[in-house]
């Protein structure tokens, strides 16, 4: 019999007593009085009850206790003594035992379906698998299970459909919906050599791609992995409520005995009044609620963060994540795009672009490739070079157009004897005091212009630091570039500290000696980062970065997005909080109840009966976890928000 | 007269139960029957795990089949926090939990409530 059919059953055979109860004032009474409650009792206890009475044996032979032991102590003591009762014509308390199994069982109900609830988030990022691929075998594109799928596949996507496994793209191109894994709302365009991510969906064109990873390798699998772990760890504060729920039953029913002792041999209470005294006590001690109150929480913070891009691999991260005071981060590609781009071009745009263009095209240094990258995002026809020849330490020179040109650093200018414009001079100071790279254009008599070149910062890191430091948190930029162009960095982005030249090596000692004024979080991306983000009480890794910086990091950034930071920090303080008010109301329950049970407060008047006892212990793990599902209606907002 | 019986009963079960409850009681450790590559362990579930503590071989393919006999909601989910198990037990179904023996050490498992607790020791 489920819970539900036994809720049902104790219900309807518990109305007749309510009805009694309720109406007794105005002169109406159950035909057949006691003897009618005594059937109907019966019957609650044999039929719905009986599942309590059967685990609390089963695991009182194991020498452990558990909820099912209370229900099933408070529910006999108050029917075995209305037997007694019964027996010598004195008034009896079967409804107390039937309401308290009808309460237990209501909450239990609740509970189930709640808890169900919280748990389904990674169930739906598993049901996002597509079933079916398009996969080329003997000469023809068939339709083949999920499973069936192997490494090499070729494999066709049609507009609508999603993507199976993880791969790279061969042929066509299209845009594909990210969202579901990345968290990323715009879709992504893909062409020839880009990877695409099994279970997004793609959009617009039909392509073909080459499967990578399949099964529990892929992406997703991955994900659902970390998440699933995430979900059922332990955080740090439970330990406490491990050791109490261990001790707890044991305790409650000594207090029990206590409470019926006192009332009856010490105040000499008529023996039925103790009874009911010792039954609230039993009944109102809820164990769940203290097991529920972490468990739920964590299970919907990490699940409702897992949706937002934001993977948060344990319990422990996110009580760290909770008290940091200091976010360091790393500058290349971190903070910045990780690749020199072009930021400015002095002098007639598109003839310096086009020169340099033309020259640098053979090159594979990666300044070269910041200018190549410019010129074809300014969709410039790049001409030929002629006569290219390498000037060493200065840079390169040879023929467009007929024309010689030179392209490299300042000292073109002393070697090749070329005049330069004054205001041109003073423009390539600032760019430098902006701590950019600039290459001078020139031809065989003067310089045509300059293009200046940085590691510039992404558009959204500015946000993400203004965001940080209105929660109140010290930002600090570690960097092995140097002071100037670290600097320069900073002051775009508004870091208020920057630590510069440090080796590879150093970046954890770093992080170390920041952890002497209070908790540090860490972000980077690289495999120089992995020491830095194991050393910080809460590492955060770029999902775009390597292997093993995901590996180290407490939280994964799947959207690459640095705002994403401070939301990762806002939903583990969330989180915990959440954590800390349910075993607040969780022991106020029990503190506060079973006093008030055991009519400690008798005097003033306040007394709990069994009933209410009952209905306030299904309650309390209800609201327990209805308050961890209230986590995924809390808002998690970016106070600024940044332009991309 | 009555009075001092109750009160005899009182603390006779008072005492009952400190030592029922936090006595020292032997647990026994079930060891996994290896055949042909593969180890097995059959758990029940009925007011607790039993056995409660089960000793595998490392680097062998193991399951443990859980089988919930107890119609009490608190033991519907049994959770291995290590490896991110948290598998539902429909009362009266063996559900097979693959437990990953590659690495030695302990690792606790619980109820979905955290009440009652179970562990697997992995030896070499």
């Amino acid at each position: 019999m489920t819970t539900t059919k036994r809720f049902w059953f104790a219900l309807i055979l518990s109305l007749p007593m309510l009805a009694n109860m309720v109406l007794m004032p105005f002169g109406w009474t159950l035909p057949g009085g006691a003897w009618l409650q005594f059937v109907l009792t019966t019957l609650v206890m044999l039929i719905s009850a009986r599942p309590f009475w059967q685990s609390a044996w089963a695991s009182f032979t194991k020498h452990h206790a558990n909820m099912d032991t209370l229900v099933a102590i408070g529910t006999m003591t108050a029917y075995l003594y209305s037997i007694y009762a019964l027996l010598t014509q004195q008034a009896v308390f079967f409804e107390s035992a039937a309401f308290v199994v009808v309460f237990v069982l209501l909450g239990q109900v609740f509970e189930e379906r709640m808890r169900h609830n919280a748990s389904t988030a990674i169930e739906k990022l598993v049901d996002l698998q597509a079933k079916e691929a398009e996969v080329w075998r003997d000469e023809q594109f068939v339709a083949l299970p999920l499973a069936d799928v192997v490494i090499g596949d070729l494999i066709r996507v049609k507009p609508g459909q999603k993507i199976a496994v993880d791969g790279v793209i061969t042929e066509g191109t299209s845009t594909v919906d990210e969202s579901m894994v990345t968290g990323e709302s715009m879709p992504v365009t893909k062409k020839i050599g880009d990877a695409v991510i099994g279970s997004t969906i793609n959009k617009a064109g039909t392509f073909t791609f080459k499967a990578e990873k399949v099964g529990a390798d892929t992406v997703l699998a991955q994900i659902v992995d970390l998440v699933k772990k995430a979900q059922n760890s332990h955080a740090p504060i439970q330990k406490l409520t491990d050791q109490v729920s261990n001790i707890f039953v044991p305790v409650v029913l000594i207090i029990a005995i206590l409470t019926f002792l006192v009332w009856y041999l010490l105040i000499g209470a008529p023996l039925a009044q103790a009874l009911i005294f010792a039954v609230a006590v039993v009944v109102i001690a809820c164990p769940c609620a203290l097991g529920l109150a972490t468990p739920t929480a964590l299970m919907v913070g990490t699940g409702r963060s897992a949706k937002m891009g934001i993977l948060i691999k344990n319990g422990e991260v996110l009580e760290a994540a909770n008290d940091v005071q200091t976010v360091v981060f790393d500058k290349t590609g971190t903070i910045t795009v990780g690749q020199p781009v072009v930021t400015d071009i002095i002098g007639d745009q598109k003839t310096v672009l086009t020169l340099a263009a033309a020259l640098e095209q053979s090159s594979e240094h990666p300044l070269a490739q910041a200018v190549l990258a410019k010129a074809k995002r300014e969709k410039i026809a790049v001409p030929a070079a002629h006569g290219f020849q390498a000037i060493v330490g200065q840079g390169v020179s040879g023929q467009v157009k007929g024309q010689q040109i030179f392209v490299g650093s300042e000292r073109l200018l002393v070697q090749q004897k070329l005049t330069m414009a004054t205001n041109l001079q003073a423009q390539l100071q600032q760019l430098q005091d902006e701590a950019k790279t600039v290459v001078i254009v020139a031809n065989q008599q003067e310089v045509l212009g300059l293009i200046a070149i940085q590691d510039a910062p992404k558009p959204t890191s500015q946000a993400a630091l203004a965001e940080l430091k209105a929660q109140g948190l010290k930002t600090v930029m570690l960097t092995g570039d140097n002071q100037r162009v670290a600097a320069a960095i900073a002051k775009e982005v508004g870091i208020d500290q920057v630590i510069a030249n440090v080796l590879p090596q150093d970046k954890a000692d770093q992080v170390q000696q920041l952890q002497e004024t209070g908790r540090v979080a860490f972000v980077g991306d690289g495999i120089n980062d992995a020491p830095a983000l194991t050393v910080a009480d809460v590492g955060i890794a770029m999902g775009s970065g390597t292997d093993i910086a995901i590996e180290s990091g407490g939280i994964v950034l799947m959207r690459n997005d640095l705002r994403d930071v401070g939301k990762a920090l806002t939903l583990s303080k969330k989180t915990f909080n959440r954590i800390k008010l349910n075993l607040f109301w969780a022991f106020i329950y029990n503190v506060l109840g079973i006093p008030v049970a055991a009519g400690l407060f008798y005097a003033i008047g306040l007394t709990l009966s069994p009933e209410l006892a009952g209905l306030a212990m299904a309650f309390s793990s209800l609201s327990v976890v209805t308050s961890s599902m209230l986590l995924n209606k809390t808002k998690i907002t970016a106070k600024s928000t940044g332009s991309l | 007269m009555l009075k001092i019986i109750i009160l005899i009963v009182g603390v006779g079960l008072i005492g009952f139960i400190l030592w029922w409850f936090f006595g020292k009681h032997e647990t026994t450790a079930v060891q996994a029957n290896v055949e042909a590559d593969q180890q097995t362990v059959a758990v029940e579930v009925k007011g607790g795990y039993s056995p409660e503590v089960v000793v595998l071989k490392q680097g062998v393919p193991a399951t443990l089949n859980f089988t919930r006999k107890d119609a009490s909601g608190c033991l519907d989910r049994v959770v291995f926090p290590d490896w991110g198990i948290n598998q539902a037990l429909p009362q009266n179904e063996a559900q097979a939990i693959q437990i990953d023996t590659s690495e030695a050490g302990e690792y606790q498992w619980a109820c979905g409530m955290d009440m009652f607790h179970g562990k697997v020791i992995v030896k070499p």
